[in-house]
């Protein structure tokens, strides 16, 4: 009972049994269907439509082009809301857009009586076009001449920030005399989040004129009220339903396509109608992990101490500016945060609007890329000096009680190095390094390791609230009602634990409404920032307090006790020394259903949280690399974590394990791949090398439990950080290995062999 | 939903011609496992389909008098990897077709669609060209015999005309009797994939195991279609088992092939696979025929 226990999944058996509803589950009743028509080409205007083909497929009720729209500028991203102008998301796009930004970009939509006439239909919209270069990379964006992705915007720069730290500047720092100076690119590439679930949703029109949308979404209030801002109605008119759904990994931390949705129902008189996308469409038309080109120069004592860095960071934001330029800015805050640099440190950063599609949130939030950089340029410099790398993080990573000078994130509790030390032992460091110092022949062994921190939701940022509601049955059970979303991590079992922690009660007695109705839930922002067991759980625990009060204040006057000296164990009202005085059930119902003093218990609690942590970790992987076949084999993984006390520990590691194979699969195989006119290239899941069960190595966790001081039980983030050090370790490992540093993800069988042939490896 | 004009069940490969050269559009399905995936794309949308699915003689894997084996073009991948015949006599078919895609896919696609299908890439192209596989196709004029080296004329295109079905898979005694073999698919991942290159060798070893008296080696997407190493072969056929063989295995093959540049692999990357495939899978097809080799 409680938190910390390994309690089966409160929708374990739900899930496995089939009985769970998603968004297709729910489509009971008979419905149009939607398809929308991607644009060809990826850069240029639509100039006009022939649909007379289309029009003639049977079965098609309506088609609606970019020409029918409102003319109303939105945002996506999955921010709260902010009521200061200046701080309001870029609103750059429509419903449908004329102006194409990407191939793919949504130019008209067909609404039909079934899939196949939709299809059909969609196929024969005949598009016409002004057509301009498609700007695939940040180098063609920023390049003398470009087309402007947007007019507002002419130098496709959607913002550029620096900053820089120390006394002096980069160029004073490294006159120093003795200095060993490393100066490389690292580039990272476009992911996808690759959710089992594809973009599913339905929207109507009720009696009473409001627009209902169901979506498999991670963020019901946001949807809600984006769909308000992009069909210019009142948010109130909207009402969003998030049931189950088949993961996000915070492409569903988007507003998708849920306002087309809502505008295409509307368009056939408010009848129900269903828009899901394919594979091929998630991968070419939502969002993806934005690519960005890092350009790092370290400057170091051949002591071992970090004197100075230069980071350059270029990100590619596609053609919709979506989460923008937080995810670069996450990115260079956590090179900055992960050492010190002893002189100075210089950042600047960009974020390029290109004609590709539009990079969003994905989990870790623009850190994986900025510790894949900052981790190739550590082990980098340790070889430069002839270091160990992990003594040479050892010495330079971020300190107990670090404070970030900028926004004030503090590392309360501190396991990092614990994480460093407790790797080192699990895999044999020592040895292993001993080993694989000088090899030869055609597989060569290597051990390589990566050092990360990620900050707990998004408080100084921006906004972090939420709410718990809880609702007394009759028989001494609770309901509980989260803003907070469930998307597969297991948020509804640790919420449950929660308030059974607090309220004294066993969790078969705590109901979790898993299902989130902006008509009727609290609110929450939603699942992403690896947030909710921190913010959404400090609203549960203090509602739960309120509600036991509330519990208790019924008690003490049906016992004609003292309250104080009374309280709540499984599940039965006690004195402090546990003398057991009556059940919850007894209770419940007397208070209900009492002649007397009828009462309805219940609480609700919104908390504004205005704290943050760090979590931190390690990961270490051992390699061997079949160098004529340019086959990187992973032999042993291990991934290390300091995210505070554990919740429920066999989540925590499946978590962990998830998180583990999005790493390997960004390491060594995945990549959207674009052709130079801007088109996707293997935008299905047979040519996006996503790993499969075949290709994971045994992976292994160990935590670093601290209390933290912060957390609501102690805890701190855990949801994103093991995606992130996973891909720079196996570089690392393969850097030992062959002596060679890619800098480039992913490290593909192609790009290996052509590098160990230039080398004379092969 | 699936965009299929009409469906035709046929309850005999005469019964399935006599459908084919009413349809003239029509195509057979069989499994499904790639032409609904075309119709999914569009390539093959609202075309109509002739089904040899139930066609119960198209099934299963014998033995004739003479030693040939036949394997039904309807067979699955999985029946024919778990097939005794299979296991005794071509284990190397059995495991090439093993790597097809994942268990679903290998539970539901046959043999002959996958040859049928005429793409470089079929995994089990490379060990039938290896076993000098010859091809039953059956149309209205009766039947021919075609040898898989004269089957396939270019990327997806096959001699096979729209009315003929295949109707058999034979592989002769003499042509698997006394080799060993080993087929390596190489992909970037290690399930769920198209082979970048498959490779399928088979020796025959001398009685002291000292000498390979023959050996054939084939590959898929070496080529736009599946190719045998003819000079190679001959070069090698008859020469003591050595490392150096090996190597001149590896060599000689590179003027065999002619990969190309895609996206998906470049040539130079594919030419490496091919060298270093073809020394791998002779070195592993004679240690399994229990001769001794370093590689």
């Amino acid at each position: 009972m409680g938190i910390g226990k390994s309690i089966q999944r409160v929708d374990a058996r739900a899930k496995v049994t089939g009985q769970a509803k998603y968004t297709q589950d729910l489509m009971t009743q008979p419905m149009m269907v939607a398809k929308v028509v991607h644009s060809t080409i990826a850069n240029g205007v639509v100039t006009g439509f022939d649909l007379d083909e289309a029009l003639k497929v049977p079965g098609v009720i309506k088609i609606v082009t970019c020409f029918d729209v409102p003319e109303i500028d939105f945002c996506t991203p999955g921010h709260p809301w902010s009521v200061e102008a200046a701080h309001q998301d870029v609103q750059d796009r429509r419903l449908l857009n004329q102006r194409v930004r990407y191939y793919g970009d949504d130019v008209a939509a067909v609404i039909a009586e079934d899939e196949i006439a939709a299809v059909k239909a969609a196929r024969l919209v005949k598009v016409h076009y002004e057509e301009y270069p498609a700007l695939v990379d940040v180098a063609d964006a920023m390049a003398e001449g470009a087309v402007a992705m947007h007019d507002n915007v002419p130098d496709n720069i959607l913002k550029h920030t620096s900053f820089a730290l120390g006394d002096e500047s980069f160029d004073e720092a490294v006159k120093e005399k003795g200095l060993i100076l490393v100066d490389q690119t690292y580039d990272t590439q476009r992911v996808q989040h690759c959710h089992i679930e594809l973009p599913v949703s339905f929207a109507y029109q009720d009696g009473n004129g409001k627009i209902t949308v169901t979506t498999s979404t991670q963020i019901p209030h946001i949807v809600r009220r984006v769909i308000g801002q992009a069909l210019g109605i009142p948010w109130g008119q909207v009402r969003v339903i998030k049931p189950y759904i088949g993961g996000g990994f915070g492409n569903k931390q988007d507003v998708l396509y849920e306002p087309l949705n809502a505008f295409l129902s509307l368009q056939v008189g408010g009848r129900p109608v269903k828009l899901e996308l394919t594979r091929e469409e998630t991968f070419a038309d939502t969002r993806v992990r934005h690519a960005i080109r890092f350009h790092m120069q370290g400057a170091v004592r051949p002591d071992g101490t970090l004197v100075a860095r230069r980071v350059e960071a270029f990100s590619n934001q596609g053609g919709y500016a979506s989460h923008g330029h937080a995810i670069v800015a996450n990115a260079s805050n956590m090179i900055k945060q992960l050492y010190r640099d002893e002189k100075a440190l210089e950042s600047e950063s960009y974020t390029v609007y290109t004609s590709t599609v539009a990079g969003g949130a994905m989990r870790g939030y623009g850190i994986p890329q900025g510790d894949f950089a900052a981790e190739c340029l550590m082990d980098d410099l340790a070889a430069a000096i002839h270091m160990d790398p992990l003594a040479f993080r050892l010495k330079n990573c971020m300190e107990e009680g670090y404070k970030d000078p900028h926004n004030g994130i503090t590392f309360y509790s501190y396991g990092l190095k614990k994480c460093i030390e407790a790797g080192k032992e699990a895999v044999h460091w020592d040895e292993k390094r001993a080993a694989y110092a000088c090899q030869t022949g055609s597989r060569r062994r290597g051990i390589g390791m990566a050092i990360f921190c990620y900050k707990t939701g998004v408080y100084p940022i921006s906004l972090e609230t939420a709410t718990c509601r809880m609702v007394l049955n009759q028989d001494g059970s609770i309901q509980l009602m989260m803003g907070a979303t469930e998307i597969g991590q297991g948020a509804d079992t640790v919420f449950t634990q929660m308030a059974a922690e607090v309220l004294g009660v066993t969790e078969d007695k705590v109901y979790i409404v898993s299902t989130q109705d902006t008509d009727v839930t609290p609110f929450d922002t939603g699942a992403y920032a690896s947030r909710q067991s921190y913010v959404s759980g400090k609203a549960v625990k203090k509602t739960a307090e309120m509600m036991k009060e509330k519990i208790l204040e019924y008690a003490a006057w049906k016992l004609k006790m003292d309250q104080q000296t009374l309280d709540i164990r499984n599940n039965m009202i006690v004195t402090a020394e546990g003398e057991e005085l009556l059940t919850m059930e007894a209770l419940a119902t007397e208070a209900l259903y009492s002649l007397e003093r009828s009462v309805h218990i219940t609480a609700e609690a919104t908390s504004h949280c205005k704290e943050n942590t760090f979590a931190s970790g390690a990961c270490f992987a051992e390699v061997e690399v079949d160098m004529p076949l340019g086959k990187v084999n992973v032999l042993k993984i291990i991934n290390v974590h300091d995210s505070g006390i554990l919740m429920n520990p066999k989540l925590a590691e499946a978590q962990v394990h998830g998180g583990m194979s999005m790493g390997l699969g960004y390491g060594l195989s995945e990549e959207l791949m674009y052709d130079a006119k801007g088109k996707p290239l293997n935008n299905n899941l047979l040519d996006y090398k996503l790993p499969t069960a075949m290709d994971t190595p045994e992976l292994n966790v160990e935590f670093i439990e601290l209390q933290d001081p912060t957390g609501p039980f102690g805890n701190k983030a855990l949801g994103e950080p093991p995606a992130i050090p996973v891909a720079p370790a196996i570089r690392n490992a393969v850097l030992q290995a062959t002596g060679i540093g890619f800098n480039q993800l992913p490290m593909e069988p192609q790009r290996l062999v052509a590098a160990f042939k230039e080398k004379g490896l092969i | 939903m699936y965009d299929i004009g009409s469906f035709y069940e046929a309850a005999s490969v005469e019964d399935a011609i006599r459908k084919l050269q009413e349809w003239p559009d029509a195509e057979i399905i069989s499994g499904g496992s790639d032409v609904l995936i075309k119709i999914r794309e569009g390539k093959l949308a609202g075309r109509s389909l002739v089904s040899i699915h139930n066609i119960a003689v198209l099934k299963g894997v014998t033995m004739e008098e003479d030693g040939t084996i036949v394997i039904g073009p309807g067979t699955s991948f999985s029946h024919i990897t778990a097939h005794p015949l299979v296991q005794q006599h071509i284990p190397m078919l059995g495991y090439a077709v093993d790597q097809v895609g994942g268990p679903q896919i290998r539970n539901i696609g046959t043999i002959g669609g996958n040859v049928c299908n005429g793409v470089t890439s079929a995994d089990s192209a490379s060990s039938l060209f290896a076993y000098n596989a010859i091809l039953e196709l059956t149309g209205p004029e009766g039947i021919r015999q075609v040898p898989i080296q004269e089957f396939y004329t270019g990327p997806g295109k096959t001699v096979r005309r729209h009315e003929e079905v295949m109707t058999a898979i034979r592989i002769r005694r003499r042509d698997y009797e006394g080799y060993t073999g080993c087929y390596i698919k190489y992909g970037k991942r290690n399930a769920m994939e198209i082979a970048t290159l498959g490779c399928a060798c088979l020796v025959k070893l001398s009685r002291d195991k000292k000498v390979v008296e023959d050996m054939r080696i084939a590959y898929g997407v070496a080529a736009p279609t599946p190719v045998r190493c003819p000079e190679t072969e001959k070069s090698v056929s008859g020469q003591a088992v050595s490392k150096a063989l090996l190597l001149q295995t590896g060599k000689g093959v590179l003027n065999e092939v002619n990969p190309r540049t895609s996206w998906r692999a470049s040539k130079e990357f594919r030419l490496q696979l091919v060298e270093e495939l073809a020394k791998r899978a002779m070195a592993q097809a004679i240690r399994n025929g229990g001769g001794e080799v370093d590689a």
